[in-house]
């Protein structure tokens, strides 16, 4: 390698860590929002290095919508002992008990989360959230500043955004306002996964593929789980599949993949034609612009 | 796995072919995903046109949609297996000035499309001379459809003069011209056979052979404090470490190092990373600095050498783009400046005058800047700030204005003149 060039893994690290640190830095009271999902897990462990041998400055937060799979629970617990951190949990299902929100016809509590998430961030004063979005995920947050500025009510403005120059970001707010940041605005999936293994990052073994038993809905692939039982009539097969994302139980699908290593993931999405999200997510195809209503509600 | 990361910055509107082009190398480089493409495609039917409509690809959002218009940079991605590419995708039309700057700032390559038919238009030359104000190292001019001047070489040396001429005005310092069509892929991925008088490389090819490592300022040590790590635990008593994000040059353990504004000298002890302890650190590094001596340092500080330092001013000459549509800049107004990791107040102390960002001339009977104008100006911080010209130093010759009314960022500037 010439001598004074980094790798783009490297580069991408880099710009990160100087994410979380201008935050830390500049904000009174930063939270991590960390769902147990590919993108929150290497957030946390970019976050973890930017303030070595400190220990990360800021709490994590948990929108736990009662629908998670049991073993990213245990993840996310092991991970926020090993690091000595504080998590907040907010939790979807106390707020329908409360009525704050009400579970929505067709199961997905996607955007009832949002709500939730704002009573917990108001509560606790958090000015900053970490959030784990990419801008290749999807054509809304391919237009979504780094630091992007929420009103009072966590509204995100697309068309009165702060302009981005450099890498000088403005996190100014007055009370009541917030920003949601992005440390990992650059990365694409392959990135992601090729970090992963490039890091020995641990991962949840949903991600690995593995014969588990699926039902087959709208062409989608969902493993047996306590959140997705067979109806009746409804043919089981075992097949070898893997997540591509995590998200809620009940509606997050598999994919079929032979891919029971990092290695082979990084080799099968260097291949594969289609998005994460158009893949496996039930609850983000619902019309063109569904991303970018909810981030105007409020969500990440 | 590719190895650099290369930025880069196209501007233009639909008619330049820029969406197309942009969709070529997404597409020929499998980074295009069928999902995507058919959501693209259908949408394009329902409309009635004629054509898959690729900029339906970055236009993400409702308003660009229902209108047609992008109102916004887009970044892109793709890789191929010797770089990955960050394109940031700009308008050619509204608020044009103000996402082409803020695309091309950490851009390392501006991507110009020209219409072969049409030449240089008022917007080429206005994108020309943004990427060069803002220190864009590498010019690449697309001389885009080709095919509608029968790959004409004439044509294409026509415009390559006229083009070259124009830009002896501004400061490039590396410039391309490609004969492309973006619509039939005639040296974009692959070189065209129809342009056999053209002896250079495709676009892609070309971008991803540039050499912009040695873009980078490995000479003058500037090291911006960002945050001060004391961990609070029994395991690291008494540890220090200034950590921050390498603005310029090179540093090595053992390095005699100034900390400014305090003019305190210590060595460097030790360079960190969470991975352990590095001989070096240069840029875009982001490291843990810790010094022999205890000396005061804290966030907005910087560390350089003794015998290589910026100018520490209160008073800074600069050329600022305007960003704010509700306020012009004034002068004897006040606002919030971020410069590095320091933050001060200023105050506009003069306006020398406003550059015609089309023909390049110099108003100087302006009194203010109005949205997407760019102007020089003097301003005087409250505090001083270390700086350099951004001719010499892209990460210290950079600020931001921010209102303090609002909160908004409100302009880019790039220092000049610097006034000790």
């Amino acid at each position: 390698m010439i001598p004074h060039t980094m790798s783009q893994l490297r580069s991408l690290e880099a710009e990160s860590i100087h994410i979380f640190r201008e935050v830390a830095a500049e904000m009174h009271k930063p939270c991590l929002l960390f769902s147990g999902g590919k993108d929150s897990i290497v957030m946390l462990h970019v976050a973890r290095k930017a303030f070595h041998p400190a220990r990360i400055p800021f709490p994590v937060m948990h929108v736990d919508t009662g629908l998670n799979f049991p073993s990213i629970l245990a993840y996310r617990d092991r991970w926020i002992e090993k690091l000595g951190l504080q998590l907040v949990v907010a939790s979807v299902e106390d707020a329908m008990r409360r009525g704050l929100v009400r579970e929505e016809p067709n199961g997905s509590r996607n955007r009832i989360q949002t709500p939730v998430l704002l009573e917990a961030a108001e509560t606790h004063g958090f000015d900053a959230l970490f959030g784990g979005g990419r801008r290749d995920e999807e054509k809304a947050r391919a237009k979504e500043r780094v630091f992007s500025f929420r009103d009072e009510f966590g509204q995100w403005d697309p068309k009165n955004q702060r302009p981005e120059i450099w890498s000088l970001y403005n996190g100014r707010v007055f009370p009541g306002q917030s920003i949601r940041v992005f440390p990992l605005s650059n990365w694409t999936e392959l990135d992601v996964w090729s970090y992963i293994r490039e890091e020995a990052v641990e991962i949840p073994e949903l991600y690995l593929a593995a014969d588990r038993e699926v039902v087959e809905r709208g062409g989608m692939l969902y493993a047996v789980n306590p959140f997705v039982t067979p109806r009746e009539g409804e043919p089981v097969t075992v097949k070898r599949v893997r997540y591509r994302t995590i998200g809620d139980a009940n509606l997050t699908a598999a994919v079929a993949s032979d891919a029971d290593t990092v290695e082979k993931i990084v080799a099968e999405i260097a291949a594969v034609r289609i998005t994460e999200r158009g893949a496996t997510r039930g609850d983000d195809k619902v019309s063109e612009a569904a991303m970018e209503d909810r981030k105007k509600e409020g969500y990440f | 796995m590719p190895g650099e990361l290369l930025r880069f910055a196209t501007a233009g509107s639909v008619d330049d072919g820029k969406s197309t082009l942009i969709g070529r190398l997404l597409y020929d480089s499998k980074s295009l995903f069928t999902d995507q493409l058919a959501a693209v495609e259908q949408v394009s039917r329902d409309r009635g046109n004629d054509y898959t409509d690729l900029a339906l690809l970055t236009d993400g959002l409702r308003a660009e949609r229902e209108q047609g218009i992008t109102i916004d940079v887009a970044y892109r991605y793709f890789a191929t297996p010797r770089r990955k590419f960050i394109i940031a995708d700009t308008p050619g039309h509204i608020q044009y000035t103000r996402n082409m700057v803020t695309g091309a700032s950490t851009a390392d390559v501006a991507l110009i499309l020209l219409d072969a038919r049409k030449g240089i238009t008022e917007q080429s030359r206005r994108h020309a001379f943004l990427a060069t104000l803002l220190g864009v190292p590498h010019l690449v001019v697309c001389v885009n459809k080709m095919d509608l001047v029968d790959f004409a070489e004439a044509r294409f040396e026509e415009i390559r003069t006229e083009f070259e001429e124009f830009a002896t005005r501004l400061r490039v310092r590396d410039m391309t011209f490609i004969p492309i069509s973006a619509l039939l892929g005639d040296n974009v991925v692959t070189r065209s056979e129809r342009t056999p008088w053209h002896d250079g490389a495709p676009l892609l090819s070309h971008l991803e052979h540039l050499h912009v490592a040695s873009d980078r300022n490995f000479v003058d040590v500037r090291f911006p404090v960002q945050y001060v790590v004391r961990p609070q635990s029994y395991e690291v008593l008494d540890y220090r470490g200034y950590a921050g994000t390498v603005a310029s040059g090179v540093l090595k353990a053992g390095d005699e190092v100034v900390a400014l504004p305090s003019g305190m000298e210590s060595r460097i002890a030790r360079i960190e990373t969470a991975d352990g302890e590095v001989d070096e650190a240069f840029p875009p590094m982001a490291v843990t600095i810790t010094l022999t001596d205890d000396i005061d340092l804290s966030r907005g500080d910087m560390l350089c050498r003794p015998h290589n330092m910026p100018t520490v001013a209160q008073d800074i000459d600069a050329q600022v783009c305007w960003m704010d549509e509700s306020a012009s800049l004034t002068v004897g107004r006040k606002y919030w400046i971020k410069h590095t990791t320091r933050w001060a107040r200023v105050i506009v102390r003069e306006l020398e005058y406003r550059i015609d960002v089309n023909t390049l001339h110099r108003d100087e009977e302006a009194t203010e800047l109005a949205l997407n104008e760019i102007g020089r100006v003097r301003l005087r911080a409250t505090q001083p700030l270390f700086v350099d010209p951004y001719l010499q130093n892209r990460q210290t010759g950079a600020f931001i204005l921010v209102d303090e009314g609002t909160n908004k960022t409100v302009a880019a500037g790039m220092i000049g003149r610097v006034i000790s």
